[in-house]
């Protein structure tokens, strides 16, 4: 017995240190992702488990999604090394627009969303110009843009809210998937004693963590033929018992409420698409090289220009979207829509480990960034804590996690 | 004479390396000493020991100054001292003036309020004595290198310097501002002024130095008092490298200059934010398959300026002049057309135009050919890597692993990462801007290698450098640039320093 301790004290202490030293190298990635957890257990607990309750977390995705789909085309706004500070208005504005064109005008919903999407795209197109083609920093003509489309949608409201939208329109935002799957699920509520078990959401569930346990040992597998450093085998354990832990968890407590939002739906998709566009192509390549280095890209027969200008058009289009989710979601349009939302969508991309010289930052870190934004929102409403209160506390966390991020780089160096 | 500086076994490691192992230097007063070393040898760890970067504490041995032990906590406890560094990137602030760089940090201010007229008295009196003939109110940033580098001396001096360490001086300086600093150097010594000079231009700690140490490998291995025997270049080279260095430049053999690769015809370029100021005018050169093909000139005489206006305008307005690859008109008006035209630009900046720093070397290796590990705009990490690890043999980049970040790497490694990458997009013609800048003697070495085999596999080499005897070691012709202009062009058995000079002194004559 006594032998046995000792030999497993010596195999550990080389391991020990060996993880010790990986664990500085990734702190930040890891950090993230406790955080999260953490943020979520702390309020859990202080809100008598309303926080994970099936009908809040159904909320907790809705009332983030615009947030997380903006977030999605800012980190690659600040990736390329630029800011967008109009976001916020643009969603106003668009929100806006589409009141007007179903409520006033009485237009299809299908002609309305391809009009506000369009128009995002114009509106991206038009800050994006300046700051691409002009050099003009992206900060002064966004926050001109901020501006401008928070004065346009008053004029375009009057002054008024405009409200409420066909429920066509509103199932953008607050439709669920139905449910193709329900014999998959009536076993399912059996078993656990629930009332019903919405059976597409744990088939999705189900495949989604299979497909990331095997994309995560098929990288590792490709790490480990290439020699780079290898994530130590509890990590990699401990890292996907918590993702596929905590998908299975909240999609259990989504399938016993009213199944998948289409917003999750929405949101799930893009950030898989714009993940795999920043990290695996050659466009998402481009960005990276022009934020980390302009000059040294464009000297690489990187078209620097043209890119900036995208990366504002598809923001453009984002933030449309977002309009359009936001304005179904309250159901109704007003002036004061999205007012200061574009400074929760940057602290969500910084919080997830965004340099703001460019270059630098995950798609998958914004929108861990935005959820602990989100959920920190939402407990702190339900604990009833004011909003004066909430702002300096969002405001600290914000400096909190730069500060972290900034201690773990020099400790590095 | 009595040493000022004491630097006893001096040890200072890193996570996983020992950048200094019980280094052993001793500075006496109001000598030139010489720190020479290849890169990564110790030379700058040591010096931010020193001027207390790394903190006291953070490394083991001890440093005396005049005699008594010093413990630097920060880069102003040393400056209180009077050790002061001057950086190979320089510190100045490019909007403010002369005077007010000079006095940043220590101006002649009563109360925090500034008397204008002491500042330009005194720096009128500190710039006479560094022979800078400028006025003070001057911005900084309408001075070229070699004048800002003269300012930064007069900021040292203006500091009551007791121990003036220059870091790489005379990289960015034309032949003629070299001398001129070294001039100053000497003249600094007469009054009193003791000096440490890092340098990889042997011919000049030569010329200035009154000792030198060498460092190889984060240890001293020698201590030369060069007014007592004679120093030749190869003793420190030999010391530097551990090894007798034959030949400093690669045999061409296997080259063979074949067809006419590349033509360039009444090239005329103006400054790109003065239109009036012509700073290429009408060059017209020819590079051959095989071919490497020299352009001289000193500082300012438009070569940077005509390589990256050839390399799709990215420098200036390209406002005349036709470009033929192979014989046929070349579109190169943009990089990307440039590069598909065969065209490669190995900048002179490695770190400001050439690199993503903080991203690995297979990011970097591929940047200028992404479709080359790519499948319908999808990368292969696996390409990535395999392409990357081939460049890594082939050019013998020193790295754990090719996904190291470039910041990590030495200069000469870095620079065989910006040559991979334009050897990944696989150029007909390579255009080398400086390719040895502040690279060490082995590395350089390797560098020559590399271009006399690309040259070998048919590909044209148009190299600029400074260093005169670079361009007679390497080149099959060269073209000799004064003042935006092609003022000659010389054979490898015509080329001589003497003959390049004096075609650059005539057409200044000329023109004057």
């Amino acid at each position: 017995m006594t032998t046995e301790t000792a030999q497993g004290t010596a195999a550990a202490a080389p391991a020990g240190g060996a993880i010790r030293a990986y664990l500085t190298g990734h702190l930040r990635e890891y950090g993230l992702l406790i955080a999260l957890v953490a943020i979520m257990a702390f309020f859990q607990v202080l809100t008598d488990g309303t926080l994970l309750r099936p009908v809040n977390i159904t909320n907790l995705f809705l009332q983030n999604s615009y947030i997380i789909i903006m977030a999605l085309g800012m980190l690659i706004v600040i990736v390329g090394g630029n800011i967008d500070l109009s976001v916020g208005s643009v969603l106003g504005f668009v929100g806006a627009l589409a009141a007007v064109m179903i409520v006033n005008w009485q237009m299809p919903v299908w002609v309305t969303v391809l009009a506000c999407l369009l128009t995002g795209i114009v509106i991206g197109a038009a800050q994006g110009y300046w700051v691409a083609y002009w050099g003009i920093p992206s900060f002064i003509v966004t926050l001109a843009g901020m501006l401008v489309f928070r004065g346009a949608s008053l004029w375009l409201l009057e002054g008024q809210s405009i409200g409420p939208f066909p429920t066509e329109f509103q199932r953008l935002s607050t439709g669920f998937v139905p449910d193709l799957l329900p014999w998959l699920g009536e076993p399912l509520a059996a078993l656990a004693g629930a009332r019903r078990v919405n059976g597409l959401t744990m088939a999705v569930a189900a495949l989604a963590s299979g497909a990331i346990l095997w994309l995560g040992l098929r990288a590792r597998a490709r790490d480990r033929a290439y020699g780079m450093e290898l994530e130590p085998t509890a990590f990699f354990v401990l890292r996907n018992a918590i993702v596929i832990g905590a998908i299975l968890f909240l999609s259990w407590k989504l399938a016993t409420f009213r199944g998948l939002p289409n917003v999750l739906v929405t949101m799930a998709v893009l950030t898989l698409v714009y993940a795999f566009i920043t990290e695996r192509t050659t466009l998402g390549r481009r960005i990276y090289a022009l934020g980390g280095n302009r000059k040294a890209a464009a000297l690489s027969g990187i078209p620097t220009e043209r890119l900036t200008f995208l990366t504002f058009v598809n923001m453009g289009f984002l933030a449309a979207l977002a309009g359009l989710i936001y304005a179904a979601r309250l159901n109704v349009a007003t002036p004061k829509a999205g007012f200061a939302l574009e400074l929760d969508v940057i602290a969500a991309v910084f919080i997830g480990g965004a340099s703001m010289s460019g270059g630098v930052g995950r798609v998958v870190g914004a929108v861990v960034g935005a959820f602990i934004m989100g959920v920190m929102n939402n407990g702190m409403s339900i604990m009833g804590i004011g909003i004066d209160y909430q702002q300096v506390i969002k405001g600290l966390v914000l400096l909190a996690a730069v500060i972290f991020d900034v201690y773990n780089k020099r400790k590095q160096a | 004479m009595k040493p000022l500086l004491q630097m006893r076994g001096i040890t200072k490691t890193f996570p996983g390396v020992r950048a200094l192992d019980g280094v052993n230097l001793t500075v006496h007063a109001g000598e030139i000493h010489a720190l020479v070393g290849e890169n990564g040898a110790g030379k700058s760890t040591l010096m931010k020991v020193l001027s207390g970067v790394y903190p006291h504490g953070s490394y083991d041995g001890e440093i005396l100054f005049d005699g008594a032990p010093v413990a630097f906590r920060s880069v102003r406890d040393s400056e209180e001292k009077g050790i002061i560094i001057i950086h190979q990137e320089l510190a100045l602030v490019p909007l403010l003036s002369i005077a007010e760089n000079i006095f940043l940090g220590n101006e002649c201010a009563r109360g925090g309020v500034i008397s204008w007229r002491e500042t330009w008295a005194r720096t009128e009196a500190l710039l006479a004595k560094v022979g800078l003939d400028e006025a003070p109110q001057t911005p900084v940033e309408r001075l070229g290198v070699g004048k800002q580098q003269l300012v930064e001396i007069a900021k040292a001096l203006s500091r009551r310097v007791r121990l003036l360490i220059l870091d790489e001086p005379t990289a960015a300086l034309s032949e003629a501002d070299s001398e001129k600093l070294l001039d100053l150097l000497l003249e600094l010594r007469a009054q009193g002024v003791t000096s440490i000079i890092i340098s990889h231009k042997l011919n000049e700690v030569r010329r200035v130095a009154d000792r030198v140490t060498v460092l190889r490998d984060g240890a001293t291995v020698a201590s030369h008092d060069a007014r007592a025997e004679t120093l030749t270049e190869d003793m420190i080279v030999r010391d530097m490298v551990g090894r007798p260095m034959e030949n400093r430049y690669p045999p061409r053999e296997g080259r063979q200059a074949g067809e006419v690769l590349m033509e360039v015809r009444d090239w005329r370029v103006a400054h790109p934010e003065h239109a009036e100021r012509i700073v290429v005018r009408d060059v017209s050169l020819r590079l051959r398959a095989g071919e490497v093909v020299g352009i001289a000139g000193l500082m300012g005489a438009g070569r940077t300026e005509l390589a990256m206006s050839l390399f799709g305008e990215s420098w200036g307005r390209k406002l005349a002049g036709e470009a033929l690859i192979e014989g046929r008109p070349a579109d190169i008006s943009r990089v990307d057309r440039a590069i598909a035209s065969g065209l490669a630009y190995v900048t002179e900046d490695r770190k400001e135009l050439g690199l993503v720093l903080d991203e690995p070397i297979t990011f970097n290796v591929t940047l200028a050919n992404l479709a080359g590990v790519s499948r319908r705009g999808v990368l292969s990490p696996r390409e990535e890597s395999r392409v990357a690890e081939r460049y890594r043999e082939a050019m013998v980049i020193r790295t754990p692993g090719v996904h190291q970040k470039v910041v990590n790497l030495s200069g000469g490694n870095q620079q065989k990462v910006v040559l991979s990458k334009w050897l990944f997009a696989d150029p007909r013609v390579l255009i080398l801007d400086e390719p040895t800048r502040g690279i060490d003697v082995g590395a350089k070495y390797e560098i020559y290698t590399i271009i006399n085999r690309l040259a070998a596999e048919g590909r044209g080499i148009l190299m600029i450098s400074s260093e005169m005897p670079e361009l007679l070691g390497m080149c099959d012709r060269i073209y000799v640039m004064c003042e935006g202009t092609v003022v000659g062009e010389l054979s490898a058995d015509e080329a001589s320093q003497e003959r390049i000079m004096s075609l650059i002194v005539k057409h200044r004559r000329q023109a004057a």
